[in-house]
């Protein structure tokens, strides 16, 4: 028997949670095999086993962010989540591979393992998450010196993908229903560090107001859970320095 | 948490940590020297260092404090937020009214 072969006659004990707030856990058994991602678990549930069961992705390459859910507790992106890492970090050698999916946490469940961002985007644009131009298109391109320390500082942080883990992963946000949350204010974070953005006073005003980056409590879980190692945690800490010395000079 | 609380809070820290190590080294030298409630009240009577020292205290830490307390309260209980703020502005006025008082009955020389 190869390797393939023995591996696939390994049958993973799958936990799904089916239905909304009020659902429960649901077993399925899954034969383990080589590269497979939490995702590949999900989609062989729903074609063999449950084709009511809901969950949404898109590109499968850890580029939407519209994967993510709650893997053995924490929140993951789970297109790019092997099984063999998660199964292997959280059951002994002697108990059998079992993993449990849910929907991410802090957001309103609409089905399965489906959520309702929308309360996640609206923080966006409250946050003044939002581009202002300083310049029409018959206007030359502006020149950025991608040494500057400002761009540095929002170069860092923009490549979120905004799938909600570290939104899901925040024990603030569980807590205070008006928090904007990690991604909101890493995205105006890298909106006061770019100098074509025209409201940059108007979108510090935003993540300073209550509710903003002065409730964060600095306990890093988002850094600790981006699936694209962001830092998140750092971006708020910036903001933060931003209340006292105003906003970083971007020229 | 509003900008200015914020930053009352952050300005009231860096003013109580120095003074909290100094108040702890107080209290470990007046033990170790085994001075009396009177030898202690003799040294702070009448001393405006000492009025300015526990009054700086008092005050930073009626601010501090209940803001911190406001933000435990909205995080953890269901309450509203007028009667958060209502309850915070009581605790500092506490604390504020009866530390005073305290600073007062060890500065102030009576009789």
């Amino acid at each position: 028997m190869n390797l393939e072969a023995a591996a696939q006659s390994v049958n993973l004990h799958v936990k799904i949670w089916r239905g909304k707030d009020d659902g429960g856990l649901q077993s399925y058994e899954v034969p383990m095999r080589d590269n497979q991602t939490v995702l590949d678990i999900i989609t062989e549930v729903q074609r063999r086993h449950e084709p009511a069961l809901a969950y949404r992705f898109a590109c499968r390459v850890g580029v939407c962010g519209s994967c993510a859910m709650t893997v053995n507790g924490k929140p993951r992106w789970t297109c790019r989540t092997h099984v063999k890492a998660v199964v292997g970090k959280t059951n002994s050698l002697l108990a059998a591979p079992a993993i449990t999916i849910e929907p991410l946490r802090n957001l309103p469940r609409i089905k399965d393992l489906v959520c309702d961002l929308t309360p996640f985007f609206d923080k966006w644009q409250r946050a003044g998450g939002k581009f202002t131009g300083t310049a029409t298109r018959r206007d030359p391109a502006r020149r950025i010196d991608p040494q500057n320390d400002a761009r540095r500082a929002a170069n860092a942080a923009i490549e979120c993908i905004n799938c909600a883990v570290c939104y899901s992963a925040c024990d603030v946000v569980a807590w205070d229903a008006n928090y904007l949350g990690p991604a909101a204010l890493n995205r105006t974070w890298t909106l006061i560090n770019d100098k074509r953005h025209a409201e940059q006073s108007t979108t510090l005003e935003k993540a300073l107001a209550a509710g903003g980056c002065t409730s964060c409590h600095s306990q890093g879980n988002c850094t600790r859970s981006c699936p694209v190692e962001l830092s998140p945690a750092e971006s708020i800490a910036g903001l933060k320095r931003a209340a006292f010395f105003g906003l970083p000079r971007t020229r | 948490m509003h900008r200015h609380l914020f930053l009352a809070q952050r300005f009231s820290a860096l003013l109580l940590a120095p003074l909290v190590l100094a108040h702890i080294a107080l209290i470990i030298i007046a033990v170790r020297h085994g001075l009396t409630a009177e030898e202690i009240l003799s040294r702070t009577r009448g001393s405006v260092v000492w009025a300015v020292f526990y009054g700086g205290f008092v005050i930073a830490a009626a601010i501090h404090a209940p803001i911190g307390i406001r933000t435990i309260l909205n995080e953890w209980t269901p309450l509203n937020g007028n009667i958060i703020n209502a309850f915070a502005i009581a605790f500092a006025l506490v604390v504020l009214v009866l530390g005073l008082r305290a600073v007062i009955a060890v500065t102030v020389v009576t009789g």
